[in-house]
C-alpha cells in the first residue's frame, strides 16, 4: 500500500487514464483466459506503468516527415592504414548522400612516441656496460613495433632478458635523452621520467611480494588473518586498560554499602539537578579525569557518543555473550539500553550499572566454577559439610534474581547428581556404604 | 553552577561600536568584552584548563504536520527540523552555522542556517534520514559534529486518523561537550545560561563574564517564545537517574551476596579438610 502511495499510483489495479483503459477492458473480454491469466500472472496483477507500444501510433504515422535513408554496400578508406587495402562496408545515407568523414574507428589507433637517438647521442649519453648497442637498437625497434607493451617486447627479444631489465634500460636511456636534449634541466623536471625514474630492484622485489601474496596457501591467509586479530586484540586491550586507569572507580566498596544505596536513592528525590553530580556514589574528582583520553582529543563531542566509547571499553575484556546478558539484564530491569536523557550523570549512573552488571556476571561465573570444584572435594572427602544450609539459601538467591539466571541454577543441581553417581571413578571403595553414600542424610540425623 | 549577575568591568565604559548595530551577526558586547580584557596577554587566554568540560545541553528533531485538505501527492506535510537549547536559550553562544543536509530530491538540499534559532521547514512526502553539521563560532572550536535525525512525518498508529493540529513530534536530547576548553572561552561563557560550567577551583584568575543577553540584536536567538514552542518536550533527569540508582541498588545487593557466598565456599575446603584429619 505505502509503495503505492510513494510511487503516486492509484490504490486500485485498474487506472483511470485514458491510455490503459482500453487494454485491460480488452484482455478480459477476450474468451481464451487462459493466456490472459498467466500473462497477469507475471505482471502481477497490475497493468503495465508505461505504455509499450501504441496501436494508434503503428496504424498511424509512417515516417513520412522525416529523411529519406537507405543502405548501400561501399568502399572506405581509413587513416589508420598504410597500405592502401580497399574495403567495403554497409553505409548508411541519408537523401542519397553517404557520409564523410575518416573511418570511425580510426581515432583509435594511438600510438606511443619512442624516442630516436642518433650515433653520436649513444656515444655520448647512451652508453651501458650491460648493453650492447645493437641490443639497445633492437629494443628500441620492438617498443616502437609494439607500443611499449614490454610483455610482448621481452617475449620477442632475440637475446635473454626480463621485462625489468628491459624496462629499465628503456627508461634510463629515455630520460637521458630528455635530460641531454633540454635546453635546461627546468624544462624537463616536470616530466615524469624524471621526476621519478625507474627503479629495477624496487620493481623485482615488488613483483615478488605481490606473487607470494597470491600464492598463499588458505592455511597462511587464515594464520595472517589470526594473527592481525590478535594484534588488534592487544591493541585495544591496551586502549581499554590505559581508559580503565583513567576512570578508576573501586568496584569493591560498593559491595557492601547496601544501606548507603537506599539513603541515596531517597536523598536523590529531594536534592534538584544540579547537586545530582556532585551527591552520587562516584566521587566528585573521579569525573573529571573519566574522559579518556581519545575523547579529549576530540574537543568537541556529543554526550551520547562519549558514553559509547566508554561502554565499548568496558565490554572489551568481555565476550559477546556477556554483553548479550549485560544488555538483557538491563531490559529486565527497566532501565533503557541507550539512556533517553544522556546529561553527565545519567551517564556516568549508567556507565557504572553495566559495570557493576558485569561484575555480578563474572562473579555468578566464579561461583558456579567453584561450586562445581567444590562439589568434586566433597565427594572425594565424604566430609560433612553444611550442604543443605548452603543449597537453600542458594536457592533462594537464584529465584530472586533476574530470570536469565534461572536455568543457570537447573545446570548446577544437575551437575552435582552427575558427580555423585560416579564416585568410584575418583575413589577407592568407600569403607562404609551408608556413610559416604548419604552424608547429609547422617548429618540431619545427627541434628 | 552560575556566578550570578555579571559585574560591571570598571574599563568598560564606552559604548558599543555604531559599526555592529543592525547587523544581528555580530555580538557587540562580545567583541567589545574581548576589548577590555586587552591587558591580558594573548597566550594566558589560549591557555585550556585541564580536566575541565563545559557541556551544552541540546534537543534537536522534527515537528510534522499533515496538510489535510491541501495536501497533495508529493506534498502532505509541512515540518521544521531544528537543533535547540534543551531549556530554550540561545545557542548562538557557540554555533555560528548549521548546515542541514536533506534529501537528494530537494531543491538546493544543502541548506545553510546562519543564526539562532537554528531551525529549518520545508514541505514534502517522505520521510529521510537528515545530517545536521554544527559549526561553532572560532573561539570555540574549529572542528564540526555531525547529528542525524530521521523525519518522522506519520504517527506510530499507522491506521489512525491524521490531525491538521496535532504534529508528529520526535525530539532527542543530548550534550553538546567541549573538553578542555580554552580559558577564554570558559570566561566568555561561564554565566550563559545555555551553558553547563563546572565550578573552578578557587586561585585560578579569569576575566570577568560577558554580557549575557544582548539587547542590541534585532534577531532573538533563544526559542523561549517560539512558534512551535507548545510542542516542546520537557526533559527531565530525575526520573532516569532513580530508575538507575534503584537499578544499581539491586544489583550491588546481588554483588554482595555473591561476594559473601564465594567467601564461604573459599572456607569449605579448609573446613573438610579438618574433617578429614579426624
Amino acid at each position: 500500500m505505502d509503495a503505492k502511495d510513494i510511487l503516486g499510483l492509484p490504490k486500485n489495479p485498474f487506472p483511470a487514464t485514458q491510455e490503459k483503459k482500453p487494454r485491460p477492458q480488452k484482455e478480459t473480454q477476450r474468451k481464451p483466459d487462459g493466456v490472459h491469466r498467466e500473462v497477469y500472472a507475471l505482471t502481477g496483477g497490475m497493468a503495465p506503468l508505461m505504455p509499450t507500444i501504441e496501436v494508434s501510433h503503428l496504424k498511424k504515422r509512417q515516417n513520412t516527415e522525416k529523411e529519406k535513408i537507405s543502405w548501400q554496400w561501399l568502399p572506405f578508406t581509413s587513416s589508420a592504414r598504410t597500405d592502401n587495402l580497399q574495403l567495403y562496408h554497409w553505409v548508411r545515407v541519408v537523401n542519397g548522400v553517404p557520409p564523410t568523414g575518416d573511418y570511425s574507428f580510426a581515432k583509435y589507433n594511438k600510438s606511443v612516441d619512442v624516442v630516436k637517438y642518433t650515433d653520436e647521442e649513444y656515444k655520448k649519453h647512451l652508453t651501458d656496460p650491460m648493453w650492447s648497442r645493437e641490443e639497445t637498437d633492437q629494443l628500441f625497434d620492438l617498443c616502437e613495433r609494439f607500443d611499449l607493451r614490454f610483455i610482448i617486447i621481452a617475449d620477442r627479444f632475440p637475446y635473454p632478458r626480463t621485462v625489468e631489465e628491459l624496462k629499465s634500460r628503456y627508461y634510463a636511456v629515455t630520460r637521458a635523452l630528455l635530460l641531454a636534449r633540454a635546453p635546461s634541466t627546468g624544462d624537463v623536471s616536470g616530466n615524469p621520467i624524471v621526476k621519478e625514474p625507474y627503479n629495477m630492484t624496487h620493481e623485482v622485489e615488488r613483483k615478488r611480494a605481490l606473487s607470494v601474496v597470491l600464492s598463499q596457501t588458505k592455511q597462511q591467509e587464515q594464520r595472517d588473518a589470526e594473527i592481525l586479530a590478535e594484534a588488534k586484540q592487544i591493541m585495544e586491550s591496551r586502549m581499554a586498560s590505559k581508559s580503565a586507569e583513567d576512570v578508576e572507580l573501586p568496584v569493591n566498596q560498593i559491595g557492601n554499602e547496601g544501606s548507603e544505596a537506599t539513603a541515596h536513592a531517597e536523598s536523590i528525590s529531594l536534592l534538584n539537578t544540579n547537586h545530582l553530580s556532585s551527591s552520587t556514589a562516584a566521587p566528585p574528582t573521579a569525573e573529571c579525569t573519566s574522559t579518556p583520553a581519545s575523547l579529549r582529543m576530540l574537543r568537541v563531542y556529543l554526550r551520547t557518543h562519549a558514553l559509547e566509547q566508554m561502554v565499548q571499553a568496558a565490554n572489551s575484556s568481555a565476550g559477546l555473550r556477556t554483553i548479550k546478558r549485560v544488555d538483557q539484564t538491563l531490559q529486565d530491569l527497566g532501565v533503557h539500553l541507550k539512556p533517553k536523557i544522556p546529561t553527565k550523570s545519567v551517564c556516568a549512573e549508567h556507565l557504572e550499572l553495566r559495570k557493576e552488571i558485569l561484575t555480578l556476571l563474572n562473579l555468578q561465573k566464579q561461583l558456579q566454577n567453584r561450586e562445581a570444584e567444590a562439589s568434586v572435594n566433597r565427594d572425594n572427602s565424604y566430609a560433612e559439610t553444611p550442604s543443605t544450609p548452603k543449597r537453600s539459601y542458594r536457592g533462594d538467591v537464584e529465584r530472586s534474581l533476574v530470570p536469565d539466571s534461572a536455568g543457570f541454577g537447573g545446570d548446577r543441581v544437575g551437575k552435582r547428581d552427575h558427580k555423585r553417581k560416579a564416585p568410584g571413578r575418583f575413589t577407592d571403595a568407600p569403607p562404609s556404604p551408608p556413610q559416604s553414600k548419604r552424608p547429609r542424610k547422617l548429618k540431619s540425623s545427627d541434628g | 553552577m552560575y556566578r550570578g549577575l555579571p559585574t560591571i568591568h570598571p574599563k568598560r565604559t564606552k559604548k558599543p561600536p555604531k559599526i555592529f548595530e543592525g547587523n544581528g551577526r555580530k555580538v557587540p558586547g562580545r567583541i567589545d568584552w574581548y576589548a577590555s580584557i586587552e591587558f591580558r596577554g594573548a597566550h594566558q587566554l589560549t591557555r585550556r584548563l585541564k580536566d575541565v568540560e563545559i557541556s551544552f545541553p541540546i534537543v534537536y528533531g522534527t515537528i510534522a504536520f499533515w496538510l489535510g485538505k491541501k495536501a497533495s501527492e508529493y506534498n502532505s506535510h509541512k515540518w521544521t527540523v531544528y537543533v535547540r537549547g534543551a531549556t530554550n536559550e540561545d545557542l548562538g553562544v557557540i554555533v555560528k552555522r548549521a548546515v542541514f543536509q536533506l534529501h537528494p530530491s530537494f531543491n538546493n538540499p544543502t541548506r545553510v542556517v546562519e543564526s539562532a534559532p537554528f531551525e529549518l521547514s520545508e514541505s514534502g512526502w517522505g520521510e529521510f534520514e537528515i545530517a545536521i553539521r554544527l559549526f561553532f563560532h572560532s573561539d570555540v572550536c574549529d572542528k564540526q559534529l555531525d547529528l542525524y535525525h530521521q523525519l518522522k512525518l506519520f504517527p506510530e498508529d499507522e491506521n489512525g486518523p491524521q490531525s491538521i493540529k496535532k504534529p508528529v513530534v520526535v525530539e532527542i536530547y543530548d550534550e553538546i561537550v567541549f573538553s578542555e576548553p580554552t580559558e577564554a572561552l570558559f570566561a566568555r561563557v561561564q554565566n550563559h545560561p545555555a551553558a553547563i560550567v563546572p565550578r573552578l577551583p578557587s586561585g585560578l584568575n579569569l576575566p570577568p563574564p560577558g554580557p549575557v543577553n544582548n539587547i542590541n540584536e534585532k534577531k532573538r536567538g533563544d526559542t523561549k517564545d517560539h512558534p512551535l514552542n507548545q510542542w516542546f518536550m520537557n526533559f527531565s533527569e530525575a526520573d532516569e537517574l532513580l530508575k538507575l540508582a534503584a537499578a544499581r541498588q539491586y544489583v550491588q545487593g546481588h554483588v554482595g551476596k555473591l561476594r559473601r557466598q564465594l567467601s564461604m565456599i573459599d572456607g569449605l575446603p579448609q573446613l573438610s579438610k579438618a574433617a578429614l584429619g579426624q
